[in-house]
């Protein structure tokens, strides 16, 4: 019995740790950047997409054990998570309130030069 | 079965004494989901993720029940009194 065994795996970290730090700009969120699947996944792409800068999206819906894994990962409970250069950045109300407030802007643009 | 407003409520005010909390369930039928305003002196010091992270761990049991959660606000309540007053004092839109 492994009632407490944990989604997030020594594979599944190691996998997780090269995604976020191998692109600049990661957001894992229910559905794709061309099909947002949730309003929250869908804000957050709206937000990238008219900052004009590049990120890859991971659909967390196609992988039970990724989702899972990613909430420990992240300590947060919900989706879309967005990272920025290795770190979580937050949620859908941060990326929000940081777009305006211009931290979000200020952030990607040192992201983007560094 | 679900999350209630009440219990997101009460959950919220025991672990973070909040000086201002509204919760409102946005849910329209489809599953438990809430709006949160909270202002709390244990944001004090603290990042907005930061303070975002700490209600949620406030919801740990609600939150596997909670299909959308959107925190509003996260404020100490000396951020709190300037956004009030700058919203008084805002002009019209």
């Amino acid at each position: 019995l492994r009632c407490f065994s944990s989604a997030l795996t020594p594979q599944l970290k190691n996998t997780l740790d090269k995604v976020v730090t191998s692109n600049k700009v990661v957001l894992f969120m229910k559905g794709t950047k061309d099909f947002p699947q949730c309003g929250f996944s869908n804000t957050v792409v709206q937000i990238l997409n008219s900052l004009n800068v590049p990120f890859e999206t991971i659909n967390i819906l196609e992988n039970e054990m990724l989702r899972m894994g990613l909430k420990e990962y992240s300590n947060w409970p919900t989706f879309p998570q967005l990272y920025i250069e290795g770190e979580f950045f937050g949620g859908c109300d941060i990326t929000v309130e940081a777009y305006k407030n211009g931290e979000l802007q200020e952030l990607l643009e040192k992201a983007m030069c560094s | 079965m679900g999350v209630t407003k009440e219990q997101v409520e009460s959950s919220l005010t025991s672990k973070l004494k909040p000086s201002h909390l509204e919760v409102i369930d946005t849910s329209g039928g489809c599953g438990a989901s809430f709006v949160i305003e909270i202002v709390s002196e244990q944001f004090e010091g603290k990042r907005l993720l930061e303070r975002h992270r700490i209600v949620n761990a406030a919801l740990e049991e609600e939150m596997k029940q909670i299909h959308a959660l959107s925190i509003k606000k996260a404020l100490t309540p000396e951020l709190w009194k300037q956004q009030q007053e700058a919203e008084k004092s805002k002009p019209d839109a």
